[in-house]
């Protein structure tokens, strides 16, 4: 038990968790911009298991990362289109499409491998860089400044995130309609074109996450390898209340008992009886982000089709 | 800012007049509905040109498809003699053209300034310039006497100070035609008074206006032509200038309507009576977790009407709903000819001899999808007759329903219609069928009149008054001062939670109430 609590396990569990956040803030981050505009896309998760595939499929083929992750955001933004047409257009139940987007991506993607590649190999994903002078300081450069090119973007897409949201007439916009759309319609917004871009967006950021997976952390792809991460960062959209950086600090917390946990796990250090309660930690946690959720700031039109006229 | 005596062609905020719009032959079906029907409408610049007519006359659509909201099946609007299509809000806003709506278009979680900004291209390009927007909206403020906070967020402000918003914003994008749907509906006569100035020195200005009401003696007082609208069509258009509310109101309804009831003296209760309803130090939640009712105590008496004015928000409905039972009462008492149904249910409460008129028809007072039938017996159906151990008697269903739809005067096709096919005003009929069929000792009356044809109001009045004679106890909380005041035989106040005032009729004026309705007690 006490070798739980040393100094390489810690800086161990804190550069995990860091890095683990990666796929839970792209995905959380693009969910966010959906359910400001209001929309919730419940598919995240078959849009990742879809964006990890088509680029570890591409860089094994072509060893090119670059492609690899246009490939995932290309999916992505196919996916995002065809739940922008069902929640947009066809106004359908935003829960129940979601989910049907999440199996439609979790089976295309297991038979695409099955098919595609059968076996997995591993490929080299994106390298750590080593911000020069910062990642020489002591404990903070070992847990925040060795890490691939990917992780680092997370985090600089919050802010991003945040100034978008409220310093622009494009955020503006997107806050109106998510809040009041029959408001942003009488002034010539356009709460459908609205939509559709942030559902895009978020299906482009969903690809990136589940690329992020699989040509930069893991460096694998199985079936089902996301194991629903792609819910937990719709639940940190809730948790994080709707600001980018709430929702980074949900993703460093969940990532953070998430490396705890696989740490647990590999390192063998509790008895067997306590592990299965660990793992079941970031799910537990999932369900307390939602219970405790700041309901207030809940885009008031969220998940609700909008037409005009209809008020 | 200085704003030069401007030529005729232009407005104060520099924009190009719209001289004349003229709207010719607009038709507009709905499934089974005919809402326009060949209307014709123009107004001018400098002019208040008011539109009248009942819920339901096709005001809100012919003004829906002037903004761009709806598109007519046949249409031709003339913008100062230039034929014109609005395919989208954006367009009708681009050709000067701004509406206040009834239920405001606004964001309660922006700013003003966001509220006004949105939509709106930036001078810094992708970037917001809510700072230039802000002084902006100052500027149009002191011109138009229309003050509001620009960096406030729109669910702090008052009813009174959004609808200032709403014109504001319209102003802002250049808006030369302003169409107000029922602006004066949720402000005190204070405010009234204050809307109506703004509005007089806008058409000054040689902006055109259209003033959309159904109140008769504010037509009179602010527009200079009037136009009634009846069934989807225009009945007459003409100068406003000696039209009484009596011609008005017959060309609204075409029939000659009654204004004020015969009402039989209110007779002030008999010293040592026991109060039919009584409400003691009563504090009630709201949705937001905050204190709705802070203390209300009130007295109604078997034969008398005891009114509740107030703009709508300020505990009204927090109070409909505490005494009948659908939200839980923090503090006080409740009591019913003495017994006490403080935290009681719907169901003791109508055993305790409580009925109840609620605010939201659609919501609380049917079960929409029903049978007109089945919504008649919606409160009665576990007993005899119209059931026994279990089993619904359909016969006696039948019966009873069809001697109160005969009795209530209310029209459906059949019995077995769904009730959401109806009127408004047959549904409120229907409601009240139920209810006072059941000759209540207390009735807890809340928008008795709201979204019903005048008709149906004189209607439900008459039977309102019918029950007072009986010696049925009433609380009626209405926003319609009017109707209070035709109907109550006392009058309060309320204002944040709190009774302000309570007073006998013929001290209530108009300036007195409205004076308390903003919270000025003295």
């Amino acid at each position: 038990m006490n070798e739980l609590f040393t100094l390489p396990v810690l800086l161990g569990v804190l550069y995990s968790g860091v890095r683990l956040a990666t796929p839970y803030l792209y995905a959380a981050l693009g969910e966010m911009f959906a359910q400001r505009s209001g929309v919730v896309n419940l598919g995240v998760d078959g849009i990742m298991l879809m964006g990890a595939f088509t680029a570890f499929f591409i860089v094994t083929n072509t060893g090119s990362l670059a492609l690899g992750m246009l490939g995932a955001m290309l999916i992505g933004l196919l996916m995002g289109l065809l739940m922008s047409f069902v929640s947009v257009n066809l106004r359908a139940v935003q829960g129940i499409s979601g989910i049907g987007l999440y199996l439609f991506g979790l089976g295309l993607s297991s038979l695409l491998f099955k098919r595609l590649l059968g076996s997995t190999k591993a490929i080299d994903g994106f390298q750590a860089i080593p911000i020069p002078f910062l990642s020489d300081l002591p404990y903070v450069g070992d847990v925040f400044f060795k890490h691939n090119a990917l992780v680092y973007v997370a985090f600089a897409l919050v802010p991003v995130a945040a100034f978008v949201l409220n310093r622009t007439t494009l955020g503006l916009k997107i806050r109106a309609a998510g809040m009041k759309p029959e408001a942003a319609d009488s002034l010539g917004v356009s709460v459908a074109g609205v939509r559709y871009f942030c559902v895009c967006l978020g299906g482009v950021m969903a690809g990136v996450a589940g690329a992020s997976l699989s040509i930069g952390l893991i460096n694998l792809f199985q079936e089902n390898m996301t194991s629903g991460l792609g819910f937990i960062a719709v639940a940190l959209v809730y948790f994080g209340g709707w600001t980018p950086v709430g929702v980074m600090v949900g993703a460093l917390l969940f990532s953070m008992v998430n490396a705890f946990q696989l740490w647990v796990q590999v390192k063998d250090i509790l008895p067997s009886s306590y592990r299965d309660f660990v793992v079941m930690l970031p799910y537990v946690l999932t369900i307390v982000a939602l219970v405790f959720g700041r309901r207030a700031r809940q885009p008031t039109a969220l998940s609700k089709p909008f037409s005009r006229g209809e008020n | 800012m200085v704003f030069p005596k401007t030529p005729m062609a232009q407005l104060p905020t520099g924009r190009d007049r719209i001289e004349e719009l003229r709207m010719v032959g607009i038709t507009k079906r709905f499934p089974g509905v005919l809402a326009n029907d060949r209307v014709d409408f123009d107004v001018r610049a400098g002019e208040i040109h008011a539109l009248l007519g009942e819920n339901g006359a096709g005001k809100s659509t012919l003004m829906r498809q002037l903004c761009g909201l709806y598109k007519p099946d046949a249409d031709e609007i003339h913008l100062n003699g230039a034929l014109r299509h609005f395919n989208s809000p954006a367009d009708s806003i681009h050709a000067g053209i701004g509406m206040i709506h009834q239920h405001f278009m606004l964001v309660p979680a922006l700013t003003v300034a966001e509220n006004v900004a949105l939509g709106l291209s930036s001078s810094r390009g992708p970037l917001l310039d809510l700072d230039r927007v802000s002084k902006r909206i100052d500027e149009l403020g002191k011109r138009y006497s229309l003050k509001v906070q620009p960096d406030a967020q729109v669910w702090q402000l008052s009813v009174g100070e959004q609808q200032r918003v709403e014109i504001l914003k319209a102003l802002y994008r250049g808006a030369a035609l302003l169409a107000l749907d029922e602006p004066t509906a949720v402000l005190t006569p204070q405010e009234v008074g204050e809307l109506f100035k703004v509005l007089r020195q806008m058409a000054a200005d040689g902006h055109a206006l259209i003033f959309i009401s159904h109140k008769l003696h504010e037509i009179i007082d602010v527009s200079q032509r009037v136009t009634v609208m009846r069934d989807g069509r225009v009945v007459s258009t003409h100068p406003t200038a000696g039209s009484t509310r009596a011609q008005l109101a017959s060309e609204m309804v075409g029939r000659p309507v009654i204004l004020e009831y015969e009402k039989k003296p209110y007779a002030p209760p008999v010293v040592g009576e026991a109060p039919r309803l009584e409400v003691d130090d009563l504090w009630v939640r709201g949705d937001r977790g905050r204190d709705a009712l802070r203390g209300v105590s009130l007295e109604v008496h078997a034969g008398e009407i005891l009114g509740i004015a107030g703009v709508s928000g300020n505990g009204q409905r927090e109070l409909a709903e505490a005494l009948t039972g659908l939200r839980p009462v923090a503090k006080g008492h409740v009591r019913v000819n003495g017994r006490d149904l403080t935290h009681a249910s719907p169901l003791q409460r109508i055993a305790a001899g409580q009925s109840a008129i609620p605010e939201e028809r659609m919501k609380d007072g049917v079960v929409k999808d029903f049978s007109v039938a089945e919504n008649l017996i919606l409160q009665d159906h576990g007993h005899a007759p119209f059931s026994r151990g279990g089993f619904m008697d359909p016969t006696a269903i039948t019966r009873e329903s069809a001697a109160l739809v005969k009795g209530f005067n209310v029209k459906t096709p059949t019995l077995d219609t769904p009730t959401k096919n109806l009127s408004g005003g047959n549904i409120q009929k229907l409601i009240l069928a139920r209810e006072l069929s059941r000759k209540p000792a207390v009735l807890i009356c809340a928008q008795p009149s709201r979204g019903v044809d005048i008709g149906a109001t004189e209607y439900i009045h008459q039977r309102l008054l019918e029950q007072r004679e009986r010696g049925m106890a009433t609380l009626l909380i209405s926003e319609d001062l009017d109707e209070l005041l035709a109907l109550s035989d006392r009058i309060g106040v309320m204002y944040e939670g709190r009774l302000m005032a309570v007073m006998d009729r013929a001290e209530a004026t108009l300036a007195r109430l409205g004076l308390l309705m903003a919270g000025v007690s003295s």
